[in-house]
């Protein structure tokens, strides 16, 4: 039935390509838009950005749980002189990434005004989300570079247009650093396809490559260390994470938003789908030292958000520090582990974005974002704090909201393999609690002056922008279970290819206790 | 039979067909001088890039129609084997035609406004285009010098035209003292050749490198160390580049962007039939030369590129990191290397034209600094755009022909194992890429109130502008086609 039912995907529509062409095709519409009517650009925009988010919806709700292949796949030639081909294909793991970027677009392209030129900035968005489909849905490498690079023109164009003032310096780091992270990995794709194509002809297909498995240990740990490199500036993992705080606090909000949810994704999705699919033997091999990292991340985020006295540039820190989980998880390798690092991937999209919504709005009213310069909002603002609270609290990974269930899995996750890492990453749990915690007294409560006094309140468009963020923020809290159904068999298929082709064995669960009661009966007299 | 015996000479027979490009381009540079005697400058001057612009469509027809002959019927060679007519030399006269009609648009109006005799310049733009198809189908060193010597002395003239501006005549000067220098070194190379072979026929020489094992090939190696110190003067590489700056910053715009695209193209034809059709069985020899070449052209291209900041002088280095990709391809010495090549040069033609074309509108009085591109975004969306389109092109961003053409260089690079130089050049790209961000930021980044130029575009570099966007674009998501006409254009050295 189930089988009927792929294969009946396989043959209709093929909604994935729609997917990313639906909003690329947006952006061309709207360029062509006459420029008399700016006032239409973003709801046309939002139409076609909103119709990529019905049908990401579409494909969650057809999604099969609890297999573990890709569904929805489409293959069609593209390169055939090269071999390459346009393959595109969704599972466990990509799934709630993709949900995520076609809900956030459509919320950021309406929830946020750009203050000029909207036709451009509607169109870049377009492209971006267009870009990032790509990049997620990707099963064909060159396919996949092509999305991964490509998604870096928007939002360059996003922060050189629409930021702040050290726009061009913020705009032009964040490029470079990208681009020259993914310059060593498209020598290492080259590399791999070449060395794998053997009698069977050369081949991007994740999935054949990764089946052949044909690279000397050297060459793939050379090559993964490529790729690495490239997912590690993009997460970003310390100490490759300069861009970041510059790229957060110039762009302009919605390229914060996309930024924070949707584009640091790609780079712990890709440490996930072809790091560890493609590399295993050379993922466990490089395993320690990235978790390392990670936890570094965790830690450094933590202390350096905490000092941080720009309100932006604190939650461009606090994202250090998440991501840096996501990468002990990933790297932990058991099924928990991962499962919390794919659901923390989307908690993180989710807090983080509203952070920076609300951040962004913050700063529509009082033109500052430093800390000092804000006060006892609280009582000014009352709503506005309560939305700022609850996402603070799931940032933070209080329970009953959807940061504690990834963090959670993660730790428990990652106990088993990689104990010491995590009780030192807990730790930054605790410390995650101190910065936000102590923003939020010094912006909120404290004697507000004047200016303070005469913050305006949360309008009632603000607050439907936020509601699906608060929505996504409880919902995953209190019943995570359908993300989890449909990551957990993809991950654990992930978990028994490293288990195949690497001496890694994750930890058997611990024996069941069983309890003999006749046993215990004679005992007990 | 009964008449004169002694005047019986057999010349080689001669395939006319095959050599009617050259001889419609030939023609009409005669034409044009004829006519702008007889008729009145006004007339003369769209009269010159008409006939032009027919010469290059009749041309390309006939080019068409050789393509589909060596399709169907093989390659071949006329004149005594020292014309070859294969795919590779049909490849190189289709990309020259294009560049010649695209370098007369954008030259029609850039002359009227420069104030440039129109007749002389489209005469010698036609006389510089057949020389650079008679380079790229030599079958013979001899011949393949005088293609190269067409060429470059029109472009020297060309060059100069500009005769108000000290510049122009200066880097006139300097492109023939430097140009008649390289030239001195291919000639030494040609005669070393020919004395360690006993043919300057690139047929022979093959066939002669093949079957003869020297015992001391001393004078072969300096044979193939000069010609390529002269080719690699033409093609402006790394550490024989220092020309190529100035000239490309004082030549009038469009004679920069037709030496940067054809003159570059050219010297690589004759590059890659000499060194990887004739001296093939000498790979192991040239090959490595070429690798350190090809090392020091990206990096110098690229780190001095981001030193400018002049718009002119920075393509003007960018071009040469670009011709240090080529070499990483050449040095290959693959099939896949040399149609990676063509790929490449065949796509960075459309870039670099579409680059100075947008140079030559904006910069009226021969100046380029950065600042005056500031804010064009905002005045001039779409030629912004163009302009972005172009220069991400030329940084090799995916959805553009750069990137596909950057892709096939790395794929060959890494299946000759030179993983380390395919990573150089993809780190030198990013080194480039600052360069070009630089220009974009400059379109698009400005502080409120200030005004972006508006430059004057005529129609024909629009309908340029248009045809080398489009082209960077589609070829960016659909190669296919490209990449199988490459693949059909690797040189074949054949007796005719």
């Amino acid at each position: 039935m189930i089988e009927l039912f792929a294969s009946q995907n396989a043959s209709s529509f093929p909604v994935l390509n729609a997917i990313i062409i639906v909003p690329a095709m947006g952006a061309l519409v709207v360029v062509l838009l006459p420029n008399s009517r700016p006032e239409m650009m973003r709801p046309i925009g939002a139409i076609f950005a909103s119709i990529a988010a019905a049908m990401s919806l579409y494909v969650m709700t057809q999604f099969s749980s609890h297999d573990a292949a890709f569904q929805f796949e489409s293959i069609q030639s593209w390169i055939p002189a090269l071999g390459i081909n346009w393959h595109v294909g969704v599972d466990g793991i990509s799934l709630w990434l993709v949900v995520l970027t076609g809900l956030i677009t459509p919320i950021v392209l309406l929830g946020v005004d750009p203050h000029h030129d909207p036709k451009p900035y509607t169109a870049w968005l377009l492209l971006l989300q267009a870009g990032s489909f790509g990049a997620f849905l990707a099963l064909d490498l060159f396919l996949f570079f092509v999305m991964f690079e490509i998604v870096l023109v928007p939002m360059y164009m996003l922060i050189g247009g629409w930021g702040y003032d050290d726009r061009r310096y913020a705009a032009t780091k964040f490029f470079l650093y990208t681009m020259a992270g993914s310059a060593l990995m498209l020598v290492a794709i080259v590399s791999v396809a070449t060395l794998s194509a053997g009698d069977q002809g050369i081949t991007f297909s994740v999935i054949e490559l990764a089946e052949r498995q044909a690279l000397s240990t050297n060459t793939a740990r050379l090559c993964f260390l490529a790729f690495a490199l490239a997912f590690i500036i993009k997460v970003p993992i310390f100490p490759m994470h300069t861009w970041l705080p510059d790229a957060h606090t110039q762009a302009p909000t919605a390229g914060s938003v996309v930024l924070a949810a949707v584009m640091l994704k790609l780079g712990t999705y890709g440490l996930l789908r072809f790091g560890l699919y493609l590399f295993p033997e050379a993922s466990v091999w490089s395993a320690p030292t990235l978790a390392t990292l990670g936890v570094i991340g965790v830690i450094y985020g933590a202390i350096v958000a905490a000092m941080q006295k720009d309100l932006k540039r604190l939650v461009a820190y606090s994202s250090v520090a998440h991501m840096g989980f996501i990468v002990l998880g990933i790297f932990a390798f058991t099924t928990q582990s991962l499962e919390g690092g794919v659901l923390q991937m989307v908690n993180h999209g989710l807090s983080t974005g509203a952070l920076f919504l609300l951040v962004g709005m913050l700063y529509e009213r009082r033109k500052t974002r430093a800390i000092e310069e804000l006060s006892g909002i609280q009582s000014a603002a009352p709503i506005f704090a309560g939305f700022f609270t609850i996402v603070m609290l799931s940032s933070i990974g209080v329970p009953g909201l959807n940061g504690f269930v990834g963090e959670f899995l993660i730790l428990i996750g990652s106990y088993e393999t990689r104990r010491w890492w995590t009780i030192i990453a807990a730790a930054g749990v605790i410390l995650a609690a101190l910065y936000l915690l102590w923003a939020y007294q010094r912006v909120f409560h404290g004697e507000p002056t004047p200016t303070d006094e005469a913050t305006r309140d949360l309008t009632l468009r603000e607050g439907l922008i936020l509601a699906p963020f608060v929505a996504g923020i409880l919902f995953l809290g209190i019943y995570p279970k359908p993300l989890l159904d449909r990551i957990e068999p993809a991950v654990d298929v992930l978990i028994a290819h490293i288990e195949d082709h690497s001496d890694y064995e994750r930890p058997s669960p611990a024996a069941p206790v069983v309890v003999d009661l006749d046993q215990l009966g004679e005992d007990g007299h | 039979m009964s008449g004169l015996p002694h005047l019986a000479f057999a010349g080689p027979s001669i395939d006319w067909w095959a050599l009617l490009p050259q001889m419609i381009l030939l023609g009409a540079a005669l034409l044009i001088l004829l006519l702008s005697a007889l008729a009145p400058q006004r007339t003369s001057s769209g009269l010159a890039t008409v006939i032009t612009l027919f010469a290059a469509v009749t041309a390309y027809i006939v080019a068409l129609g050789l393509w589909s002959d060596v399709k169907t019927e093989g390659p071949s060679a006329t004149v005594a084997s020292a014309l070859g007519v294969d795919g590779f030399s049909i490849f190189f006269t289709i990309l020259i035609l294009v560049a010649l009609a695209a370098t007369a648009l954008l030259a029609h109006n850039y002359l009227d406004r420069e104030d440039i005799d129109p007749p002389e310049f489209h005469a010698l733009l036609l006389c510089s285009a057949a020389g650079a198809i008679v380079m790229a189908s030599a079958n013979d060193l001899i011949v393949m010098f005088l293609g190269l010597e067409a060429l470059s002395i029109a472009l020297y003239v060309m060059i100069a035209m500009h005769a108000r501006r000290p510049e122009a005549r200066e880097s006139a000067m300097k492109y023939f003292v430097l140009g008649a220098f390289s030239s001195a070194f291919l000639l030494y190379g040609i005669a070393l050749t020919y004395g360690s072979t006993g043919s300057t026929n690139l047929v022979h020489v093959r066939d002669y490198l093949d079957a003869v094992v020297f015992r001391d090939q001393h004078l072969l190696m300096a044979a193939m160390a000069l010609l390529l110190v002269g080719f690699s003067f033409k093609v402006a590489a790394a550490p024989f580049h220092f020309w190529a700056p100035d000239v490309y910053q004082g030549a009038p715009s469009p004679v920069t962007g037709w030496m940067a695209s054809i003159a570059k193209a050219a010297g690589f034809a004759a590059l890659l039939r000499v060194f990887f059709a004739a001296f093939a069985s000498h790979d192991a020899d040239w090959a490595p030369v070429v690798a350190v070449l090809a090392f020091l052209t990206l990096l110098v291209g690229a780190v001095m590129a981001i030193l400018q900041t002049d718009v002119k002088r920075m393509l003007a280095f960018s071009s040469i990191s670009h011709a240090g990709y080529v070499l990483v391809a050449v040095q290959s010495a693959s099939a896949n290397g040399t149609s990676a090549a063509l790929f490449y040069l065949f796509t960075y033609t459309f870039m670099v034209l579409g680059s100075f074309a947008i140079i030559g509108a904006m910069g009226v009085d021969g100046e380029h600094p950065l600042d005056r591109y500031a804010g064009l975004g905002r005045s001039r969306p779409v030629l912004a755009m163009a302009f972005t389109i172009l220069l991400l092109a030329q940084a090799g961003v995916p959805l553009t022909s750069g990137f596909v053409g950057k892709f096939q260089v790395i794929a060959a690079a890494v299946e000759g194992r030179g993983y380390l130089l395919a990573s150089v050049a993809m780190l030198s790209a990013v080194i480039g890429a600052f360069m070009y961000l630089r220009i974009v930021m400059a379109m698009y980044v400005v502080d409120d109130g200030v005004e972006g130029p508006s430059p004057t575009v005529h129609w024909t570099v629009s309908i340029v502008l248009i045809g080398v966007v489009g082209f960077t674009l589609l070829i960016g998501i659909v190669p296919q086609f490209l990449i199988e006409f490459a693949e059909d254009a690797v040189p074949v050295l054949i007796r005719g």
